[in-house]
């Protein structure tokens, strides 16, 4: 054998920092090589991919504001993660969430109320909640696969959406095309930096980080999906309530999903259009497991990713760069991170050795 | 066509039409889940496959060349996904979803030449006598080699998992990859060869997106349908069988509700754009109510690291 | 790199101002003009056409212009950060060509008050956006009249997208003109509820033959149905852009979008100073809609879609002139009275002879 690995039996503190920095060197060695391949200097696209985006404060917040909601909804799904719940439909529950909030900005259209924009966030949050309860039901109840019934569910959001703002929900005034009204101020995010999109929805997505991030680390809740993640048996022989958790799991997710979906209605978008997503519910699980469903991790995962974003637009407009290529860069980072996190786990040994025979491990 | 079966033999074609890539691919991730591995990048290698089978195809003038090279081309894509997953045991529900990224970035690179370039569809396999009967003639014998493999692969694969030994083994591993593994069985190497049966399936179907159902190539012309059979294995409880099922359920109200909007009734389009996917679902509730069975298919090591030493 | 900050320029419009002259200042540096997508430009469709006219104004005008483009942008929260972007990279001219990316433009507008602004499709305009966007409907008309003469079973097959204004002013454009020439024509519709899967394309295009169609027309972007009417022996038109290629023996003729010459315009009077926000809505007669040839149709049939065309042109043919009345029979515009263009651009009912229905 080459090279073989070696599990650390404890994991490794260095790695735990060490691995993403080695896959971005990795990342940038390789990108370096297709850059220069497709007749860009590799130096100069680089920087635009990763260093442009975030040269200026202004760009810092558009950083903020593209992150927001992927880490929100990444902090609620790698919570029904550790749970082994694989709610997939977080798409549809941005959707619904955007729409239950959104609605009621719209029904009270007039209104100056101060209530009117933490009422809407509240219905975001149970909109939200309540597609994710479908699956729930369908789960505990009938013992339906939630992997299916969330998905199905999002193309299903996406065509409420469609009819209500082609239909009941179209802008009087918008000589019929398929948008709300703009929501009035009453019903908008606050911006927190003027000058910037920077709103309200990005702090309180910081909030729920650190919030997940206590919740965690003290209580019953946060070791309970610990557990169960960790050991299903277990948890069971110890009396946790399986129904209980992914309950627990799918409100969770759905919640922060519907939540991010109003943020993004009645702050950046400030309507309901066809198109209130470019797929943060889906990205949002990747950003989950690349933050090794903690928070914090989430927290960083969603920034790089709406760096690469970010970046592959300022690719695309100074370099001339085609969009796809954005895809190819993204997925090569993705994999090298993923791939790295294993010298977090084992020890790489190259060449030969014989070890002593062990058992053969899994982990999930 | 004949007297008041004249609506039909067209409707069935088309619920073919509709079925087959999502059976195909669906099939394909069926054989990876069972031996324990998810691999959520079907779009992606689907789009891949789609984009080399079109290129092939028109480059050499053989659809089979077509077919093989998108084969390939999905088996290529997965295998970056089982080297990730198997050796750097990476996650595998994330890595699935970087490979969805990668290939569709990948397959519109590779496709910028071949944006509005059109193809002969694939030829229909005809066969003699039999295709001349009535009804069942033209739906069953006058169909294209992916198609007829449609159903030979699900009936190959029911054969290769439920009375092969080989079969046996990889759902062993999918069950329990440490019992498998302490038999003397390479868990690895058996997750990826079907790691990339998975992917030459996606491929495949893919070549049939892009050679038969719409001869030609456009960025993202999956348009979706990997998700769908992904939720399509689960929708046949593992069961390959039931895939046939699922996919002629998905693709047969998706057919119909068309037929419906094209009768005028007074219902929104988009809630009968709805009921494909509502029906799957109330489809997997009726028949999920047994959960002992489904546990008994449901591969228990799924989405689960494995890793050996010494 | 050659990004402002936000604050920058929100806080010194006057920095932003001398970004705007820098071409007209120094005549070696080439004039910037930014487009953005919400497809990809390979999509053989909407954007595909955009960015044949991006490159026709980029061949008219030579290296004295440097035109730049983002594909793929979603509609939604993404698209202000890209239009944003591209003005603040120093695009003089800015082309958003999505309806989506309408209150964005403005927003952006509003912050880079010296650079000029286009929005394709959409209804606001300030001293810095113009919209613009073609009659396509015109189009629909002539697709109506060779239908009307050519169809057997007098019943037209339409794929529809998404149930808006600009989609029902086609179909109901496309049934005045069949009318034209077969008084009892009908029309069924099928939606997709999206502007692009060429598979449910191809599988409207199928159930809408089934059901009787023997002409296809469509509102969606790919040349799937025109294949599907190649392979069923029946016959319909292309959309965007020429599909002959697709459908060698079924297509008769298709409306080209054709936005290249408004584009070099545009972009040479915002180069010379000349810019002006206006709002134009040009089809046949502006060059902006074209038609591919009329063929797969006898002499007659070609010489009155002809006719058509000329008289659209000449402004002979008022499309939408009275008498009209809705699907239930209902007169919507009573003789000797025609609609206004804001009337039809705010369409929200089906013309007689459309089974089918919209969301209210």
């Amino acid at each position: 054998m080459f090279f073989r690995l070696e599990h650390r039996g404890q994991h490794s503190a260095l790695w735990t920092y060490a691995s993403p920095l080695l896959a971005l060197a990795l990342t940038l060695v390789t990108s370096a090589l297709i850059f220069a391949l497709l007749g860009k200097n590799p130096g100069v696209a680089l920087y635009t991919f990763f260093i442009e985006p975030l040269t200026a404060q202004g760009s810092l917040a558009e950083l903020l504001v593209k992150a927001a909601p992927l880490v929100l909804i990444g902090t609620g799904l790698s919570l029904g993660f550790r749970a082994n719940v694989w709610n997939i439909g977080a798409e549809g529950q941005y959707t619904i969430g955007a729409l239950a909030g959104g609605g009621l900005g719209l029904l009270f259209y007039g209104s100056n109320s101060a209530l009117l924009l933490p009422a809407m966030i509240l219905a975001g949050l149970l909109g939200g909640m309540a597609w994710a309860a479908i699956p729930a039901w369908l789960k505990t109840r009938f013992n339906a696969n939630e992997i299916l019934t969330s998905l199905m569910l999002t193309y299903v959001a996406q065509l409420v959406l469609i009819y209500l703002v082609t239909g009941p929900w179209r802008d009087p005034e918008g000589y019929g095309f398929p948008q709300s009204r703009m929501f009035a101020d009453a019903g908008t995010m606050p911006i927190l930096v003027s000058g910037t999109r920077l709103h309200l929805g990005v702090l309180i997505a910081l909030l729920v980080v650190l919030a997940a991030w206590g919740l965690l680390g003290k209580s019953l809740v946060g070791f309970q999906l610990k557990v169960v993640g960790q050991a299903p048996r277990a948890a069971r022989y110890a009396g946790f309530s399986d129904k209980a958790l992914v309950w627990l799991a799918l409100m969770l997710g759905g919640g922060l999903a519907g939540a991010a979906g109003l943020f993004e209605v009645a702050g950046p978008i400030g309507q309901l259009t066809p198109q209130i997503s470019p797929g943060y519910g889906f990205t949002a699980i990747i950003v989950a497991f690349l933050g090794r469903l903690h928070p914090v991790g989430v927290l960083f995962a969603g920034l790089l990713l709406a760096l690469s974003y970010l970046g592959g637009e300022a690719a695309q407009i100074d370099l001339g760069l085609p969009g796809a290529v954005t895809g190819i860069f993204q997925g090569i980072l993705l994999f090298y991170l993923l791939g790295c996190d294993i010298l977090i786990h084992y020890r790489l040994h190259v060449g030969h050795r014989a070890g002593a025979a062990q058992p053969a491990r899994a982990t999930s | 066509m004949s007297g008041d079966f004249g609506w039909f033999v067209p409707v069935v074609l088309s619920v073919i039409s509709a079925s087959t890539p999502l059976l195909l691919a669906a099939t394909g991730e069926l054989v990876t889940e069972k031996s324990g591995v998810l691999n959520l990048g079907i779009e992606g290698m689907m789009l891949v496959g789609a984009v080399v089978g079109f290129a092939v195809t028109l480059s050499t003038g053989s659809a089979g060349l077509g077919i093989l090279a998108a084969a390939l081309a999905g088996a290529g894509m997965a295998l970056a996904f089982a080297i990730l997953t198997q050796i750097l045991l990476a996650n595998q529900v994330a890595t699935g979803l970087a490979l969805a990224i990668l290939g569709t970035g990948l397959s519109a690179l590779i496709g910028k030449g071949y944006v509005g370039v059109a193809l002969q569809p694939l030829p229909k396999l005809t066969l003699p006598l039999l295709s001349g009967l009535p009804v069942i003639g033209p739906i069953l014998f006058h169909q294209d080699v992916l198609v007829y493999g449609s159903f030979a692969f699900v009936a190959g694969v029911s054969w290769f998992l439920y009375h092969s030994h080989a079969g046996l083994v990889l759902r062993a591993i999918g069950d329990s990859h440490h019992a498998a593994h302490a038999i003397g069985y390479s868990v690895v190497a058996i997750r990826f060869a079907a790691i990339l049966f998975g992917g030459a399936m996606s491929g495949l179907a893919g070549a049939y997106m892009s050679l038969a159902y719409t001869p030609m190539w456009a960025e993202n012309m999956t348009a979706g349908r990997g998700w769908i059979a992904l939720a399509l294995v689960v929708f046949a409880t593992w069961r390959p069988a039931r895939l046939l099922l699922g996919a002629y359920l998905f693709g047969g109200i998706t057919i119909l509700q068309l037929h419906v909007q094209g009768l005028g009734l007074a219902i929104p389009s988009q809630f009968l754009s709805m009921l494909p996917y509502l029906a799957t679902i109330l489809v997997l509730v009726l028949i999920s109510r047994d959960a002992a069975r489904i546990r008994l298919n449901a591969p228990a090591c799924l989405g689960k690291h494995f890793h050996a030493s010494g | 790199m050659r990004r402002r900050t936000f604050n920058k320029l929100l806080g010194a419009t006057v920095a932003t101002a001398a970004l705007g002259r820098v071409g007209l200042a120094r005549a070696a540096d080439p004039f910037k003009a930014g487009f953005i997508y919400v497809g990809p430009v390979a999509d053989f469709g909407w954007s595909h056409q955009h960015d044949l006219g991006r490159q026709a104004a980029q061949d008219a005008l030579g290296d004295k212009i440097k035109t730049t483009f983002v594909e793929s942008v979603k509609e939604g929260p993404d698209a202000e950060r890209v239009i944003h972007e591209l003005a603040a990279a120093g695009n003089g001219i800015i082309f958003t060509t999505s309806f989506g990316f309408m209150n964005p433009t403005i927003k952006v507008a509003k912050q880079f008050p010296k650079v000029y602004f286009e929005h394709a499709t959409g209804y606001k305009q300030a001293d810095n956006v113009s919209t613009y966007n073609i009659r396509f409907y015109e189009g629909r008309y002539i697709q109506g009249v060779i239908a009307g003469k050519l169809s057997k079973s007098g019943v037209v097959g339409y794929i529809g997208s998404v149930p808006i204004p600009e989609v029902v002013m086609g179909m109901n454009s496309f049934m005045r003109g069949m009318r034209t020439v077969n008084p009892n024509g009908k029309m069924k519709i099928v939606w997709i509820n999206g502007w692009y899967d060429p598979g449910k394309e191809s599988d409207a295009a199928k159930a809408l033959i089934d059901q009787g169609a023997d002409m296809i027309a469509q509102h969606t972007d790919s040349a799937a149905p025109l294949q599907v009417a190649e392979q069923r022996g029946v016959q319909g038109f292309g959309q965007a852009s020429d599909m002959i290629k697709f459908a060698p023996k079924a297509q008769l003729t298709s409306s080209i979008d054709h936005w290249g010459d408004y584009y070099t315009q545009r972009v040479q009077a915002a180069m010379d100073g000349s810019w002006k926000s206006q709002d134009v809505w040009g089809g046949l007669a502006a060059g902006m809609l074209k038609m591919a040839p009329y063929t797969n149709m006898p002499d007659d049939v070609a010489k009155a879609a002809q006719d058509a065309e000329d008289g659209i042109k000449s402004g002979k043919i008022v499309i939408f002139s009275g008498p009209i009345n809705d699907q239930d029979g209902k007169p919507k515009v009573v003789e000797g009275q025609a609609l206004s263009d804001s009337q039809v651009l705010g369409m929200d009912w089906l013309a007689e002879g459309i089974e089918g229905t919209l969301p209210k």
